[in-house]
């Protein structure tokens, strides 16, 4: 029933995914040249056999910056996904499990939390703390926490309104463990979906931050820096903002189709037309 | 009771060698019958067995993905129907040919007025001149249904409606435009037994008058046997049977029909005293053949040898249980809906109680009260010597030991995630109970033997099972704690009618067997008769009659039992012999 | 039905008083004394003592935020701690070119997006349903301010057709005006759109699925007929809850778009603030920002009782 070929979506974002992972991960041990490495002789030059995606203003390698720019969006993204994940779901199973003025105040604080996007709420710690990867991870995972709030809450509820949860506790069962034994199970693919969607959120929210200037300070490379670098050059020299803007484009594309295709993949009632 | 076939011509509606195939799956294959103008047949068959697709087909709505081959013609449409293509079938649809379905809540535009939707099929067809006619024959067509306040109604929101009214909105949607055949889909499954019964009366009555073709598509033999003057029995997608209602009641030919039969007639029982399976149907006796010596015995439950002693091992007293609704006005007071009211009794040990009640009558609220699922507002109801009222869930850790429950839902009530070893050893794996690992793998065998699943079960998953099996899992894991008390919610209403009755033997050996004190709700009046010795009636929230089963079936005190006994359809009493 | 729409007002105010606590909480309670910021590092003990009487921020918390919250009663946002100038008229300005280009934005979205994800989901198994959702999958990963800069490169400092960015008053030259605006209110409405035809596309699918369509087939009327007359009012229902979510995101997605397109609006305004630390200011704005998110929210729910019938009525049982 669950065949992964069913669900192209899955494939081709998992695979984007991976590409990404493998990029930043080669950055560590080999970039064509240092990333931070100026050569104003060799400014702004399209793409060569040297320089494979050309180079910038101030003569670095393109090639080398996107795959250690690559660090950065996934560093944000995996930190930031790990604070939601960590606060939001045991938060929203508790609220689930617990019902009553648990439930509504809990519920209440994440509506007012989800009234502060990722970006603006990183905006704010830039102002206070300054502009850093941590303020930025920090902010992007602290307005992602009611999303998963909300989205444990609501499996909670479904979970526990299921009979095999009153069998459970008709058989004794403590709610620690029906919380473990019914509920989480029950709701990890929910949970799963939802992490793609947030760390798509999380890229684009750190590109954003970063093309502001507000994200993480140079000289690190970041794909949302590299934009907001080649702005005086829009006109005349468009391959330093398209390299950059492909990489981010892709990086989002990865984890909404991998949220895609695990909701095709994990959906019960998908066998009949695929949509 | 038959009108005899005093039409002839040419037929109504004649079907040939209709097919309809999922990819290579044949779904319905080789269906051919035809229905005289006025005739009114009854599709029967389990579920998956194609007979909600046939009449989706004969609308030209089956989905896109489904094949469908054969022929089918409707009398004064030159097209043949499966051919006809869409513009020429929706002339139809609504027009001459009409369907009503299972559900009537979904079946109906939740943002639109019914008056308005019954009008809209009006218009649709120009069969009225204006919108404003539209309008006011959708209110004679909702008195015609006998919808009270009919002009009110037709300004109302389906959710505001009753069950029982959105399906006559439904009815008198279908017949607007007096249509040739009207197809009806399971109409009255969803809805309460005095319901149905009115319902089904309302359709009788509109399709008798109009000499409107019926094709009736249902589970439920005795709702066939009412209805309709001839059957078609479906079985996997095949056609097994057709014939007159006298006929393949009283001397079915083909072993499926009997089958079916055997399991749907809960008056007859076997020389076990259990009710007739697939297997035993061979020795089954339709009731019409069945002399009134053959009877007497096999009604209701076998006798048995034990009688319940002792006093009380379930008493509740003055139990209440109420919810809170959204204010309705700002600062109001929020209404209250008395979901329970006073209600008291006693159960003794060895007891088999049903408690039988129509939707809202607060029987699944007290029987979670029972089991320490739910909480009273009011009262009091001492279980196996633990009061439930107040109790911490540390207080209620003796009842969890002595009493267990079976829910409705097979599939709901089992966690999809776990194996089955894991869903009946759960029960064993509270705190300080002694089995280890091998000594509940051994009882999940023993249980499982003792429901009658294979051992190697244990390792599957719930959806790898049909529902019956799923019935016996959530049996077996309800056992295996050896309660002393098992509570049933609707144990077999979402079972097909020959798994019905094996779960039913199951529970009734089961019983026996452990000597439990059995507590079951159901709306099913004929399975609370064989499965129990004491009744509790119960409606809004309210005990109306308790009492010895048999009395309360033959001699109702109060009105309201007379009126759910009446209206309950049993397959013997509909095929009894003419009076 | 008006309980319903008092529920949500009274939902609203306290919303909003808890976002103000939230924003005092974030922006002036952690960060430390606004006058020291103000000061400078090597400021005297003196000069920091004097700047925080001038600025009221020596005294006790609760009184500085009932003094922030009752001026923003009266629409008073204070004195900026270091333009030393009047935030309110600033923000008066700003907010109205902001609104602008996030309604103009958000209507551009749904336009595109309400006849597309319905095309798409009518066709869902056609080549033209399939085309619309791929399309709209590779839409959503194109951030505003990248199609922004695409859209500059091409048609502005390209081709140049329009303007690359500035803004000019409407009353001052209307033509201006226009010509500036399509380019930010296309790359802000992109993503939006393909994130709505997604969620009508679905919305519309389920709705497909829905016995009363049945129904309405039934009775005769025609695929596209029974989706007009009882499909959509219906999938317009998780559709509005969608807008209400994705408004929030345009506010903030403006943000960036304004400096892409160098647009005057609180976005320049809330950048250029963080950029002089002027923490005051950056509160002011979110302020704003958020309440104009809860006026939205609110706007939807009031929305949705008169759409639903259901809601009017809605019996919530406590169980």
């Amino acid at each position: 029933m669950r065949n992964a070929r069913r669900t192209p979506a899955l494939l081709a974002g998992a695979a984007i995914v991976a590409l990404i992972a493998a990029a930043a991960l080669l950055s560590f041990v080999f970039t064509p040249f240092d990333p931070l490495q100026v050569n104003a002789p060799a400014r702004l030059q399209g793409p060569s056999l040297q320089h494979w995606l050309g180079t910038d203003n101030l003569g670095r390698d393109l090639l080398s910056r996107i795959l250690v720019g690559a660090r950065i969006t996934l560093l944000v993204g995996v930190v930031s996904v790990g604070i939601a994940v960590l606060i939001g779901t045991p938060v929203g199973i508790w609220a689930g499990m617990k019902r009553g003025a648990v439930e509504e105040l809990t519920m209440r604080g994440a509506d007012i939390l989800l009234a502060f996007p990722a970006l603006l709420l990183a905006i704010m710690f830039a102002a206070i703390y300054g502009a850093s990867t941590v303020s930025a991870m920090a902010a992007i995972g602290l307005a992602s926490v009611p999303g998963f709030a909300r989205v444990a809450r609501a499996g909670t509820l479904q979970v526990m309104n299921a009979e095999y949860v009153l069998a459970a506790r008709a058989a004794a069962q403590r709610p620690v463990r029906i919380a473990a034994r019914h509920v989480l199970p029950n709701i990890t693919g929910m949970l799963l979906i939802q992490c793609s969607v947030t760390f798509a959120l999380a890229v684009l929210a750190e590109a954003a931050l970063s093309f502001l200037g507000l994200g993480t300070p140079p000289p690190v490379p970041s794909w949302g820096r590299m934009l907001q670098e080649s702005q005086q050059y829009w006109g005349t020299f468009p391959a330093m903002a398209i390299w950059p803007g492909l990489a981010i484009a892709l990086a989002v594309m990865g984890f909404n189709l991998l949220g895609d295709g695990l909701r095709d993949w994990l959906d019960p009632k998908l066998g009949r037309g695929k949509a | 009771m038959s009108e005899g076939h005093e039409f002839h011509g040419e037929p109504l509606l004649r079907v040939e060698n209709l097919g309809i195939a999922a990819g290579s799956t044949p779904l319905v294959s080789e269906l051919s019958f035809s229905m005289a103008a006025g005739e009114r047949i009854g599709l029967i068959g389990e579920s998956g067995s194609g007979k909600s697709l046939t009449a989706t087909a004969l609308l030209g709505l089956l989905p896109e993905e489904l094949a469908l081959t054969g022929s089918a013609h409707l009398r004064g449409f030159a097209p043949e129907l499966f051919t006809a293509g869409d513009k020429a079938m929706r002339g139809l649809r609504g027009d001459e040919i009409s369907m009503v379905f299972q559900e009537p809540l979904s079946a109906l535009n939740p943002l639109m007025k019914v008056g308005a939707q019954v009008a809209e099929v009006m218009l649709v067809h120009r069969t009225v001149p204006t919108r404003a006619a539209a309008q006011r024959r959708a209110v004679e067509l909702l008195a015609s249904v006998k919808i009270p306040d009919p002009a009110q109604a037709a300004g109302a929101y389906p959710h505001q409606l009753s069950g029982g009214q959105r399906q006559r909105v439904m009815i008198a949607m279908a017949l607007a435009n007096d249509p040739q055949l009207l197809l009806a889909d399971e109409p009255t499954t969803a809805l309460d037994v005095t319901v149905q019964s009115q319902v089904l009366e309302l359709i009788s009555a509109q399709v008798r008058e109009r000499g409107t073709g019926l094709l009736f598509i249902t589970h439920d033999l005795a709702v066939v046997a009412n209805m309709c003057t001839r059957v078609l029995v479906l079985n996997k997608g095949r056609l097994v049977e057709s014939g007159d209602i006298d006929t393949i009641f009283t001397a079915p030919a083909h072993p499926y029909t009997r089958a079916l039969l055997a399991a749907s007639d809960i008056s007859a029982t076997d020389a076990r005293g259990r009710l007739f399976t697939v297997d035993t149907a061979a020795g089954y006796v339709p009731p019409a053949l069945r002399t009134e010596v053959a009877k007497e015995p096999a009604a209701g439950a076998p006798e048995r040898s034990v009688r319940p002693a002792g006093d009380g091992l379930i008493t509740a007293t003055n139990l209440g249980r109420t919810y809170h609704r959204a204010r309705i006005r700002a600062f109001g007071p929020r209404p209250v809906v008395k979901a329970l009211d006073g209600v008291g009794f006693s159960i003794a040990a060895g007891e088999r109680v049903g408690i039988v009640g129509e939707s809202g009558s607060g029987k699944t609220t007290l029987l979670r009260i029972l089991a320490g699922l739910d909480a009273p507002s009011t009262g009091s109801a001492v279980v196996a010597g633990t009061e439930v009222a107040g109790a911490s869930e540390a207080d209620l850790a003796p009842l969890r030991r002595q009493l267990q429950i079976v829910f409705q839902d097979p599939m709901g009530s089992l966690d999809p995630r776990m194996k089955v070893a894991d869903i009946i050893a759960e029960p064993l794996l509270v705190p300080g109970h002694k089995l280890d690992a091998r000594g509940r793998e051994a009882a999940v065998h023993r249980m499982l033997g003792l429901v009658g699943l294979e051992p190697e079960s244990a390792s599957r998953y719930p959806h790898q099972f049909s529902g019956g099996q799923r019935q016996r899992i959530s049996i077996a894991r309800a056992l295996v704690n050896r309660p002393s008390i098992l509570v049933a919610d609707e144990p077999v209403s979402a079972l097909d009618v020959s798994v019905r009755a094996q779960v039913l033997n199951l529970i009734a050996d089961l019983v026996d067997e452990y000597a439990l004190t059995l507590l079951m709700v159901s709306h099913d009046l004929s399975v609370v008769r064989h499965l129990c010795d004491r009744v509790i009636v119960m409606k809004d929230g309210r005990i109306v009659e308790t009492g010895d089963t048999e009395q309360i079936y033959n001699n109702p005190a109060h009105p309201y039992t007379a009126q759910l006994v009446a209206s309950s359809l049993e397959l013997a009493e509909e095929l009894a012999p003419n009076p | 039905m008006l309980v319903r729409i008092a529920g949500n007002l009274a939902r609203f105010v306290l919303s909003l008083l808890a976002a103000t606590l939230a924003v005092f909480a974030l922006m002036r309670v952690l960060p430390g004394d606004p006058a020291a910021i103000a000061a400078g590092e090597n400021a005297t003990p003196e000069v920091v003592a004097g700047l925080a009487r001038q600025f009221g921020t020596d005294r006790p918390l609760p009184v500085q935020y009932w003094d922030w919250f009752s001026g923003l009663w009266r629409g008073d946002f204070g004195v900026s701690y270091v333009t030393r100038t009047d935030i309110s008229p600033l923000v008066a300005d700003k907010v109205q070119v902001s609104l602008i280009l996030v309604t103009l934005a958000m209507a551009l979205a749904l336009a595109l997006a309400i006849p597309a994800g319905t095309i798409a989901a009518v066709r869902h198994n056609r080549p033209s349903g399939a085309v619309i959702s791929a399309a709209s999958q590779l839409g959503i990963a194109i951030p505003g301010f990248l199609l922004g800069i695409v859209l500059v490169s091409f048609f502005a400092l390209r081709l140049g057709w329009l303007p690359a960015n500035g803004w000019v008053a409407p009353g001052v030259d209307f033509a201006g005006f226009a010509s500036r605006l399509v380019l930010p209110v296309i790359a802000l409405a992109g993503v939006q759109s393909a994130i709505l035809v997604r969620y009508v596309r679905s919305a519309v699918l389920e709705v497909m699925h829905e016995d009363y369509l049945r129904t309405a087939r039934a009775k005769g009327l025609s695929p596209l007929g029974a989706l007009v007359r009882h499909g959509l009012r219906n999938a317009a229902i998780p559709v509005l809850t969608v807008t209400s979510v994705q408004f929030s995101a345009l506010i903030i997605g403006a943000v960036v778009i304004e400096r892409v397109f160098v647009i005057p609006g609180l976005g320049s305004m809330l950048l250029s603030a963080v950029a002089n630390r002027d923490l005051l200011t950056v509160q002011s704005v979110v302020m704003v920002l958020v309440a104009l998110t809860l006026v939205v929210n609110l706007l939807v729910d009031v929305l949705y009782t008169i759409v639903d019938p259901r809601i009017r009525a809605a019996a919530q049982g406590e169980r």
